[in-house]
């Protein structure tokens, strides 16, 4: 039967697996990173940063590093013009340091010379005198007060309580933990950089940067700099992955102060090294967690006190704080609870905003002590969630009404009747066992283990903050162009906002506009809340101007206009005959709307920890098969199932890489990922001693999307960001616990903890 | 910075000698992370890249392979390496990355000398001897004489390693790295087993457990006076542990960022007993 078919190829609308436009061009190493930008006359610029954690400043002598040749500039806390401080929650971080150095790698100077390796000569020309102090290093002794302020704020950045229903109540069931999380680094591959061309008339600037939120960086930007906003243009340049690494300031405020004091184009990048001092982390975090359950497991009361190490500087130590004490129940119904938390200031390098902002340190513990009451009550580990399962309407013990679609219960049992792997053969790939290259083990060295992890995630911003974005439309001959601010940092908004348009519009070609501060802000790429928000804000100015056009057709072809709909790539009349191309339609006229998106107001949190602090919320299972050398302590984690609550899937290759990617994430927090401290100085800055999971350590993915509908979500979709990479992390280590029946409560799981 | 690619041998040693501070470069692997950090700033590389001779695997005398010192580890991964010493194409694929390993080279190796260095414990489980010219001299070191410690070594400014001479053994042979994650990862503890079955004897070398890589002559004397070593023994679970346990206790591993000292001691006594229970089963 040789016929002739016509093969067209699906539109790029929503629901279908687009391509990123940038795809190519990332694979083939074409696409340029900020870190590849150039000007003409463009110089260096090269920060010197504290090695101590701790630190008086005596004296800073730059006049040897000046007098190198090719040396432009050199700039000190002196030379801030504006505000010394910024930071995203409170302004309590120097621009540079000048009387104290809170962390190792603080910075203290920067200069301007026309080649990296002259930047690096005078930095070691600089002589910097320190009195050096004995470091606070550990958060307990912030919360007792027993260490002298470090910061004249104090030692404790946050405290808060949450305090609910019957504080005395037990059950027959008690079990308890202290889970201990190690500070984790987003370790993003395209490093920190930034190109910032001043303006000729020296009054103004444009920067190029690699960030997550470019109008929160002009905010903090212009006050440090002391120019109006209006005098300073950013541009997002190509972002090489962000992972909330990007949210705080590092490079920008030095790279603009030295193009203007130099007067000419500078270019800033980070090496790796450097890179670990010049980002906050996942904040480490000690865990105490009791739970009273009934004889059946069913949660009667969660006890708990967190301490979350903020570092030196706040950054959004409050807000993580506040999303780790409030998912203190997981996924689970819980009517009691008496939660202590802290986020305090230490001399350890600033932690701040990480995928999962908090409840990765939450669920590690709650999802602990789910498996401990499972044994405890003699249930299974998915039993146990079942029957604690939420759902839509529970109250959280922080009073808000759960309001978000929520599927718990088909997350765990929609995971669970995913089939496992297959058992291991008599003949097996030694590669593919725990220790992989090295060649370390027999299959009869090896026994495997399963275990569950659940979570619930907010979405969006939390506490009252006005949370919104902006997108505009210009429809013009058939052609919608995007303008935004919205940061890619490899999510993919630019994949997904033109899926948008064309499904509202009936268009297929959309040009994005470049990424800028020249429209209202996108708000940050963080707290999965892209695809809602600026996803909200593009589908509402696609709206508008859909709007537009249909009075426009209804007017030429005397139609209401209310009978008109798209259809394809045609403007069609739902009880008429009339069809017209998109096109045709929008021919020689320009529609443009403006349109921003904001999500329900939040509250802040009363002094017993209640109120209707968080948008939205979403959920997800994973289910984890490990193989354990349990002589060794090594481990090979084989296949992650999960079923996600995602809303609804706008883009199935966009999501499974979502999950896919959180999954690595997650189990590099498990077994591998740590940055190591000791007395407050960083031991492993470089990718030699951090360890990333590489393709060998990468486990099978086995993933479900439980599409149901949100209503409050602008598409339907829920952000689906954070939540692969958080329960992850718990189901990993309960599979390590399964397979070897011993507990383990501090993560990343290291192969003494196994084996020793 | 001057950068001199030589062509052939002599072009690179004459070189050497007329450059005080000059630096050799061959894969560059470990050289340009050098440089990159600071550690050192050469005016001088010479680059011995493209020299062929460096290049081969040659069978000149009977039961000798000799690999040329900057053969890449892609290619000692493969035949013959793989059937000749396969303990050294093991500890090639343990290296790095395919990107590492096809530009490191054993001349690198050695030319660092880290105790952590991969295909170091092969070359003291084997004895291998190294091939050391200078523009008017060449030297063969016993592999044991060559290092002297961490990042240390007998090397002269103006020599030029090479070629490493392996003794093709009769018998099993293995090497084990213990890392902590499944593949390009630097090696925490590490072990070389040989089962020379003519000689009815085992040599076993550990990495990353001290200075330098140690050879635990007084467990291979143990095993040799109290056990049969030939083809076709049986070796028990219980003299593989005490096997293990007599390793350990000759190596002399640290507490850093990497591991700590107690790990790397129950790893090797583990990686030396499963080795010989495999080079006997
Ligand atoms: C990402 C990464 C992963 C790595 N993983 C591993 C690993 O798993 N295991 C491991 O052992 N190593 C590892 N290394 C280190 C490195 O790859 C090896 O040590 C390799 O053998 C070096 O070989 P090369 O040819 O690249 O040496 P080069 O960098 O060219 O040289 C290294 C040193 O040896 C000297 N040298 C080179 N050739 C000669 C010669 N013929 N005569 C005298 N001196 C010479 C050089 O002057 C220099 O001092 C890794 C390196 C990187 C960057």
């Amino acid at each position: 039967m040789a016929k002739s078919s016509v093969v067209t190829k699906p539109r790029d609308i929503l629901g279908n697996s687009a391509l990123r436009p940038d795809g190519a061009h990332k694979v083939q190493g074409s696409f340029e990173f900020t870190s590849d930008l150039h000007a003409e006359n463009m110089l260096w610029g090269a920060t010197l940063r504290s090695p101590h954690p701790y630190a008086k400043i005596m004296s800073i002598d730059t006049s040897a590093a000046l007098a190198l040749p090719g040396v432009h500039c050199i700039i000190t806390a002196d030379d801030v013009p504006g505000k010394s401080t910024y930071g995203l929650i409170s302004s309590d971080q120097p621009v540079f340091a000048s009387d104290y150095v809170r962390y190792m790698g603080e910075p203290v100077a920067a200069v301007a010379a026309d080649h990296p390796e002259t930047c690096r000569r005078a930095l070691a020309l600089i002589v910097v005198v320190y009195e050096v102090l004995a470091p606070l290093t550990n958060p307990e002794d912030a919360i007792a007060g027993s260490f002298d302020p470090i910061h004249p704020d104090g030692n404790v950045i946050r405290h808060q309580r949450i305090v609910r229903g019957d504080q005395n109540i037990s059950g027959p069931i008690v079990v308890e933990g202290e889970y201990v999380i190690g500070m984790q680094d987003q370790a993003f591959l395209g490093l920190e950089a930034a190109l910032a061309i001043p303006d000729p008339d020296g009054l103004g600037l444009h920067l190029h940067v690699a960030t997550q939120w470019l109008h929160e960086d002009l905010t903090q930007i212009s006050a440090c700099l002391s120019l109006p906003a209006e005098k300073i243009r950013l541009t997002l340049g190509g972002v090489g992955g962000a992972f909330g690494a990007r949210e705080d300031i590092s490079l920008q405020v030095h790279c603009c102060l030295l193009a203007l004091k130099a007067g000419r184009p500078i270019k800033m990048q980070y090496s790796r090294e450097e890179s670990f001092f010049g980002h906050v982390h996942r904040h480490p975090a000690t865990i105490f967690m009791r739970h009273h359950a009934d004889a059946n497991g069913k949660i009667v009361k969660i006890d708990a006190r967190f301490v979350f190490d903020g570092g030196a500087y706040t950054s959004t130590s409050p807000a993580v704080l506040i999303n780790g004490i409030t998912h203190t129940q997981g996924p689970y119904k819980c009517d009691n609870a008496t939660v202590d938390g802290y986020a305090v200031r230490t001399n350890n390098p600033p932690c701040g905003a990480m995928r999962g902002f908090g409840v990765v340190q939450a669920c590690f513990a709650h999802e602990s002590q789910m498996d401990k009451i499972a044994v405890a009550v003699g249930k299974s580990p998915v039993e146990i969630r079942l029957i604690n399962a939420m759902v839509t309407g529970d109250p959280l013990i922080t009073g808000q009404i759960m309001e978000s679609v929520a599927p718990v219960a088909r997350c765990i049992t929609e995971t669970d009747a995913i089939p496992l792997p297959a058992l291991m053969g008599e003949t097996v790939n030694e590669l593919s066992l725990p220790g992989g290259s090295g060649l370390t083990a027999s299959r009869s060295h090896i026994v495997r283990g399963i275990g569950w992890g659940v979570s619930m995630k907010n979405l969006m911003y939390s506490e009252g903050f006005d949370d919104f974005a902006t997108a505009r439309c210009t429809l013009k001959d058939g052609v919608a162009s995007l303008k935004f601010a919205t940061s890619e940092v490899g999510q993919g908004f630019v994949t997904l906002a033109p899926q948008i348009a064309r499904s509202v519009l009936g268009v297929d070609e959309v040009i994005l506009e470049p990424i800028d501060t020249q429209i209202g802000s996108a708000g940050s790429t963080s707290a999965s809340r892209q695809t809602w928000m600026s996803g909200g804000a593009v589908d509402g100015a696609c709206r508008l101007v859909r709007e537009r056009l249909f009075h426009h057709v209804g007017k030429q072809h005397s139609i209401d206009p209310l009978r008109l709909v798209i259809d394809g790539t045609d403007v069609i009349d739902q009880v008429g005959t009339f069809r017209y191309s998109v096109a045709e339609a929008s021919e020689g006229i320009e529609i443009s709307e403006t349109f921003e998106h904001h999500h329900r107001a939040t509250e802040e949190l009363d002094a017993n920890g209640q109120g209707n602090c968080h948008t939205a919320f979403a959920f997800v299972a994973h289910r984890a098969v490990v193989d354990v050398d349990p002589e060794l302590g090594l481990v090979k984690v084989v296949q992650i199932a999960t079923a996600q609550d995602v809303g609804r899937v706008l883009n199935p290759l966009s999501a499974i890489g979502q999950l896919e990617g959180g999954i690595a994430q997650g189990l590099g927090l498990a077994v591998m990922e740590e940055i190591i401290m000791q007395n407050g100085k960083v031991r492993n800055p470089s990718f030699t001693d951090y360890l990333l999971p590489t393709a060998l350590d990468a486990p099978d993915v086995v993933a479900v999307m439980i599409e149901e509908y949100e209503p409050q979500a602008p598409l339907g979709a829920k952000g689906i960001g954070e939540p692969p990479c958080i329960s992850v992390t718990p189901a990993i280590v309960a599979a390590i616990r399964n397979a070897i029946g011993k507990n383990i409560e501090r993560i990343p799981v290291r192969p003494q903890d196994i084996c020793l | 910075m001057t950068v001199i690619v030589a062509k052939e041998l002599t072009t690179a040693l004459t070189a050497l000698r007329e450059h005080a501070d000059a630096r050799l470069i061959q894969g560059g692997t470990d050289l340009m992370v050098e440089i990159n950090f600071n550690h050192v700033k050469p005016t001088t590389m010479i680059s011995l890249r493209d020299i062929d001779s460096l290049r081969t695997i040659r069978r000149d005398q009977p039961g000798m392979l000799s690999i040329g010192s900057g053969v890449p580890y892609s290619i000692i991964e493969e035949e013959p390496v793989l059937s000749d010493i396969p303990a050294l194409s093991q500890a090639a694929r343990t290296v790095g990355s395919p990107q590492i390993r096809a530009a490191g080279s054993l001349g690198g190796n050695l030319g660092t000398c880290s105790p952590a260095g991969d295909t170091l414990p092969v070359m003291f489980a084997l004895d291998a001897m190294i091939h050391l010219n200078t523009l008017d001299s060449s030297r063969v070191v016993s592999i044991h004489d060559f290092m002297t410690g961490v990042k240390r070594s007998v090397r002269q400014h103006d020599e030029i390693i090479t070629s490493i001479d392996f003794p093709i053994v009769k018998g099993w042979q293995g090497y084990s790295k213990v890392g902590v994650r499944n593949a390009m990862v630097i090696s925490v503890a590490s072990t070389c087993l040989v089962a020379d079955h003519e000689n009815a004897t085992v040599r076993i070398a550990l990495g990353s457990v001290g200075p330098t890589i140690i050879r635990c002559r007084e467990a291979e004397a143990w095993l040799k006076a109290n056990h049969d070593l030939s083809a076709g023994a049986s070796i028990s679970l219980d003299i593989a542990g005490e096997f293990g346990k007599r390793a350990a206790a000759e190596s002399s591993p640290i507490d850093d960022h990497r591991s700590t000292a107690a790990y790397r001691r129950h790893a090797i006594s583990v990686l030396a007993s499963r080795l010989l229970r495999k080079a006997y089963q």
